[in-house]
């Protein structure tokens, strides 16, 4: 696709971005569940992979997801203290901040990657953030950077 | 008094330090720099016997950061059982940095390493010199006062040294491992001295998401993956580099500018809290890409959120590989 191509899907009022989630198994997946079962409205352009820990979540992961052309990255894990692993988000809160500050170093625009938090009983905050991720996907428009020329 | 009189001082300094370690056994090997195969560069040597200690040099043009032979272990570098060697290395103050930082990270074995700390005055930008000079060949450089002589056939032309060091070593705050001239092991000193409010990259962050991706771009765009900053990072050291993975394959080996961004991106991640800015990269880039300003942010980095500095000692643990409940996390998504 050529970056005139994207322009016009940008302009175009029916794009959506695709945006790749990566849950953990104890906390988000589980808040997305009951989102789910509540039957609480959120867009459809997340596609939810599930991840044991958010401390699983290897960077290269969310560098690999942009490079393929996903629009945005949502990561979410549980709170901080409410680990299943006890410290897993902990430390993967240091690695996030630290590629996230590394993308903006490089360009990427900020809330291309979004990291959150969710429990298991926020179902609500679950489907209010994935909105508002969509939103912010949405007004920085289709990911083209990575795009190679063949 | 002139660099080359400071840098003759050094040279012999080692020498003596060298022949009194090897002469009552206290190291079995030392690692230290020779004179290069072709002008404006140096060599690693490994000395064993004391006969050999003349070949050591110190000049501003020892670039390579010597912490690299220490991991993996090489078998050059072990007895006939593949235990480790006692080594001494010729240490500035980054090598020194990338010993410690080793050291915290269970690689290296402090006790049987020792380190000829010495003064660094900065290295000498050598991409910079190459550029100016073209493609004209390089016979002969010396260092006369305070001037690097660049001597070709029939031409010669005068650098003035304080303008054609390395950046990083302009704002360096760890010249030597220690006070002394003397062996050491440990501590590296902190030169209080220097400020660095790492204005440069505080002004290049203010810039917009497309300046700094055409920045970037700029920067890397000759870049030819021939992996050479892999190569001569002293940290870079794991068994299986993520460029060799490949299940899955973490970026194309293509020439394209994205994949180049890529290896570079994830590069720098990894590199983060770790870096010990010895600009050994830039220094034997093939294609002369200055990679200053990406190190300087990995050093701020950490500096502003965990308040570290890499290879100070050998006890702090580095930000990856530690954490806090109350750690910062201001970039985390909240609820309008």
């Amino acid at each position: 696709m050529t970056e005139t191509v994207l322009k016009e899907k940008k302009l175009d009022e029916k794009w959506e971005p695709k945006i790749i989630a990566f849950l953990c198994n104890w906390c988000s997946y589980a808040g997305a569940d009951l989102a789910g079962v509540s039957r609480i409205q959120y867009p459809p352009n997340i596609r939810i992979v599930r991840v044991p820990c958010s401390g699983r979540i290897n960077p290269y992961f969310i560098i690999k997801s942009l490079t393929d052309g996903w629009d945005g990255v949502l990561i979410s894990g549980c709170h901080p203290g409410d680990c299943h692993y006890i410290s897993g988000n902990l430390v993967a809160r240091r690695r996030f901040a630290i590629l996230n500050e590394l993308l903006e170093f490089f360009g990427i625009e900020p809330g291309r990657v979004n990291f959150m938090w969710a429990s298991a009983a926020e179902g609500e905050r679950f489907a209010n953030l994935v909105k508002k991720t969509t939103k912010i996907v949405k007004e920085i428009g289709p990911n083209t950077k990575f795009q190679k020329e063949w | 008094m002139g660099i080359d009189t400071e840098n003759q001082e050094i040279e012999n300094s080692i020498r003596e330090i060298a022949k009194k370690l090897l002469s009552e056994n206290q190291v079995d090997v030392i690692i230290g720099y020779a004179e290069g195969t072709i002008p404006l560069s140096s060599t690693p040597i490994f000395i064993r016997k004391e006969e050999d200690v003349n070949k050591l040099i110190w000049n501003n043009l020892c670039y390579i950061n010597l912490a690299n032979y220490l991991v993996p272990l090489m078998p050059q570098l072990c007895d006939s059982e593949g235990n480790a060697l006692k080594i001494g290395i010729v240490a500035k103050g980054c090598v020194g940095r990338a010993v410690n930082h080793l050291a915290v990270e269970k690689q290296v074995d402090l006790e049987k390493v020792k380190m000829i700390g010495i003064r660094c005055n900065g290295i000498v930008n050598r991409s910079k010199i190459n550029l100016e000079i073209g493609e004209k060949e390089i016979l002969e450089v010396s260092i006369s006062g305070n001037d690097i002589i660049v001597k070709g056939k029939d031409w010669e032309k005068k650098f003035p040294y304080d303008q054609y060091i390395n950046d990083l070593c302009k704002v360096c705050k760890v010249k030597s491992p220690s006070a002394s001239n003397e062996t050491c092991v440990g501590e590296c000193e902190e030169l209080e001295s220097i400020h660095d409010e790492f204005a440069d990259v505080i002004e290049f962050e203010l810039k917009s998401s497309e300046e700094k991706w055409d920045f970037i771009k700029e920067t890397l765009e000759p870049c030819t993956l021939c992996y050479s900053c892999r190569q001569a990072c002293p940290l870079c050291y794991c068994n299986l580099c993520f460029v060799d993975q490949n299940l899955p394959v973490w970026f194309g080996k293509t020439s394209q500018l994205p994949d180049i961004i890529v290896f570079h991106l994830i590069r720098a991640f990894h590199l983060a809290g770790r870096c010990v800015a010895c600009g050994a990269c830039s220094s034997v880039c093939p294609v002369g890409i200055d990679l200053n300003m990406i190190t300087r942010k990995l050093e701020k980095i950490v500096k502003d959120r965990y308040n570290f500095t890499s290879g100070l000692n050998a006890e702090t643990l580095p930000p990856m590989m530690d954490f806090k409940m109350e750690d910062s996390e201001e970039f985390m998504l909240e609820e309008d």
